[in-house]
């Protein structure tokens, strides 16, 4: 709790950002959605032939993971974007089924007789929609708008991965770094928001209905023009800001440090750079390479390879490089030289362990594996390329089943002698934190997943400072050196920036 | 069939789609200032009669004729203010107290607000509301008898001509239906409004109509003053008749 105080203190003029950006996403998307959503909702009531689709729409949409929806508009153009423009369309679509749901429920409940008497008295469709039917659908149309923010909230928080900001930074940068005093500095001002905002919204629902009729519609004209100039003013000024050089990264952390460590290179080189690291994965990154979003992030050779293209890797390091070169320059990319470290699967032991049985590398277990228990992750223990081609490729029987266990927990299960051997991440900040030491795989069993910058063509071709910045980079990064600076941030809580330059001014 | 009359079927046939007839060959004509009751078993057509006075529906074939016009002819709007109405559920809005849901025609007519204050007083005094106490009520607040004396006075509020009535009077008690059809028989002598209402409770019909309309099958099957509908050898007539439960009274309104 003090941990969580301390956080929040120093990151005052951070948080305040993020709630506000967290704010804005949703009041923007919320008001959107209002705005379309009980229109839609009126017209779905009236025009049954209408209403069955748009209903359906909002269902479908509803269903979409919010994560897949950010990857499919995120190329598109208008509505695309890394940012808070892709976000706000994720998150209004999420918002319109709860409204038009209330809208056309709190219509379809009304009395009929009711009805029937403001048509016989002679109500054109228009005084009955306004006098009777919206006003006695209200509490209803109000409770839609209610859920729908709530809704909001939380899914703005997943906006971060796809750099529209808000509090979902906070989680995902703890997610990343297996932090929980980061993740709830995130998710408990999250949780506040829905409930003020839900609060909110039933003291303004209260307010409405104890006025007088006549008095109600101004102040929801008012309420509604407020939202389209916010939403106009909003959009406007969450437009690309200036050109410059577009850095990205995924959401975890030696992602973020070569992000910064590639910015900076860059902004050494004389040209602007817009950051737009954190964003939520391999996808999303690719994506919004290709539609322009973006210019450059660094990717790997194994997960180009596979996870882009979909193809298998050559066990050769420079093979799966050439061959990751050639299918993104298909799509107008260029892969450039690797920084120099594989961040590959590594077969992880105690380094005292090592040094006491002489282990150097994967093949020479073969002699302790029959009294060891290994330790893997979910993933690894079941692919055809983990555990099992593991053991087959290089005839490994060990002692117990390997325990099945989460990625987060594994190297403490290693460093507190839960068990005698993990697959860990080659460049992890634990192996240097717990003492531990990779063995060599000298029959290339894993596949290379060596960490190279992949450019927009157009790009490097607009600002040659990008090739003389990474060509500054090439080669240059080794295995232990991202250890290092992973360990600065997560296990010193070091700032990625500034562990960046100290890097680079290292370099000289 | 005298010209006068203010509503007037005339081989009048309406279904509704992919449904037997519900009205077949109607042919019936009201006078300025007559009570007509129609009654009729459940699903003998006797609501859509009313819909289609007041062109909520329009005739398959035939013509219904309001104050010498064809329904079709009518603006719907403009034909609805000429017709009060009055459900057996009322129908009052209650987001509106009841002094909004009496005046609310008035105010789509867009007359001057102390002119809808004064007659919105005028109509709950002659419903027997004392204004004082029921004008700001909502009608959650209000008793089945008080909300129906309401729908009543919202039907009147601007004078029309023609009162269409649905069973207006079925959900209360017997106490106070006998109470209600007593005040709406003054009512209607002082303002000498032309009233249809439909029913199936003869007891309703002998103490409210000049003429009593009795449908079977989508027809009339005879209409007549209540005295001659009393005397009727008809067996569909007699079956109605033997619903009562005591002997029919006749010329309470006369």
């Amino acid at each position: 709790m003090t941990g969580l105080l301390h956080f929040w203190s120093t990151h005052r003029g951070e948080l305040a950002r993020l709630i506000e950006q967290h704010v804005m996403l949703v009041f923007v998307s919320t008001s959107v959605a209002a705005l379309v959503g009980i229109p839609a909702g009126i017209l779905a009531f009236h025009r049954p032939r209408l209403g069955r689709p748009l209903l359906f729409f909002a269902n479908v949409a509803q269903t979409i993971p919010s994560l897949a929806l950010f990857g499919f508009l995120l190329p598109l153009p208008f509505i695309g974007g890394v940012g808070p423009r892709t976000a706000l369309v994720t998150l209004t679509l999420y918002a319109l089924l709860p409204i038009i749901r209330t809208t056309v429920g709190g219509l379809q409940s009304l009395d009929r007789s009711v009805i029937e008497a403001g048509v016989a008295m002679g109500m054109t469709p228009r005084q009955l929609l306004f006098m009777v039917e919206l006003p006695l659908a209200f509490p209803s149309i109000v409770a839609g708008l209610r859920v729908a923010t709530v809704i909001g909230v939380a899914t703005a928080t997943i906006a971060a991965a796809i750099g529209a900001g808000g509090l979902g930074e906070y989680i995902f940068r703890g997610l990343s770094m297996v932090d929980s005093t980061t993740i709830l500095a995130g998710a408990i001002p999250a949780a506040a928001l829905a409930l003020v905002a839900d609060g909110c919204l039933a003291w303004l629902e209260h307010l409405v209905r104890s006025r007088r009729a006549p008095s109600r519609a101004p102040a929801i004209a008012a309420v509604a023009g407020l939202a389209v100039v916010t939403v106009l003013v909003w959009s406007a000024s969450a437009a690309p800001s200036g050109s410059g050089v577009v850095v990205g990264s995924k959401n975890f952390t030696e992602q973020v440090v070569l992000g910064e460590l590639m910015a900076q290179a860059i902004e050494a080189e004389g040209a602007p750079v817009v950051r737009k690291l954190n964003l939520g994965g391999t996808f999303i990154c690719d994506r919004a390479l290709r539609s322009g979003d973006m210019d450059l992030y660094v990717e790997y050779t194994g997960t180009a390879v596979t996870a882009v293209f979909h193809e298998e890797v050559p066990h050769d390091p420079r093979a799966a490089f050439e061959r990751a070169r050639e299918l993104y320059a298909r799509g107008g990319v260029t892969a450039l030289e690797p920084l120099g470290f594989n961040n590959t699967f590594a077969i992880l032991v105690r380094t005292r362990d090592a040094q006491r049985l002489g282990l150097r590398s994967i093949a020479d277990l073969r002699a302790v594996a029959g009294g060891w228990t290994p330790g893997f992750g979910y993933e690894f223990l079941e692919r055809a390329d983990g555990y099992p081609g593991l053991s087959r490729t290089y005839g490994l029987t060990f002692a117990a089943a390997p325990r099945a266990m989460d990625l987060s927990l594994i190297y403490k299960a290693l460093g507190d002698g839960r068990v005698d051997l993990i697959a860990g991440d080659a460049t992890s900040a634990q192996i240097d934190a717990l003492d531990l030491t990779a063995l060599d795989d000298n029959l290339h069993y894993f596949p290379p997943y060596d960490a190279a910058p992949v450019v927009r063509t157009s790009a490097l071709l607009r600002h040659p400072e990008i090739g003389r910045a990474m060509a500054r980079l090439a080669g240059r990064v080794t295995e232990k050196d991202m250890r290092g600076m992973n360990r600065a941030v997560d296990v010193d809580r070091r700032d990625p920036g500034e562990v960046a330059r100290r890097f680079l001014a290292g370099l000289k | 069939m005298t010209s006068s009359a203010v509503v007037q079927f005339q081989d009048v046939k309406f279904a509704y789609p992919n449904a037997a007839p519900l009205i077949d060959g109607l042919t019936l004509s009201v006078d300025p200032g007559e009570v007509i009751v129609l009654v009729g078993r459940s699903g003998a057509g006797k609501s859509t009669i009313l819909k289609l006075v007041n062109r909520i529906i329009l005739p398959l074939a035939g013509a219904v004729r309001v104050e010498g016009r064809d329904t079709r002819e009518w603006d719907a709007i403009r034909l609805r203010r000429r017709t009060g109405y009055v459900l057996q559920d009322v129908g009052l809005f209650p987001h509106m107290t009841v002094e909004e849901n009496v005046g609310l025609v008035p105010r789509l007519e867009r007359w001057p607000a102390d002119r809808i204050r004064a007659r919105t007083r005028a109509l709950l005094e002659l419903v027997g509301l004392p204004p004082a106490t029921f004008t700001s009520r909502w009608p959650s607040e209000l008793s089945g008898g008080q909300r129906q004396r309401v729908g009543v006075a919202r039907a009147l509020a601007i004078d029309p001509p023609i009162l269409l009535m649905d069973e207006p009077f079925g959900a209360l008690d017997p106490v106070t239906r006998a109470e209600l059809q007593r005040e709406f028989a003054r009512i209607q002598r002082q303002l000498k409004t032309t009233v249809m209402l439909v029913t199936h409770d003869m007891a309703e019909a002998f103490a409210l109509a000049h003429r009593i309309g009795v449908l079977d099958q989508g027809g009339l099957v005879l209409c007549d003053a209540p005295e001659s509908v009393a005397r009727s050898r008809d067996r569909r007539v007699r079956v109605l008749l033997d619903t009562m439960s005591r002997a029919p009274e006749t010329g309470v309104t006369t």
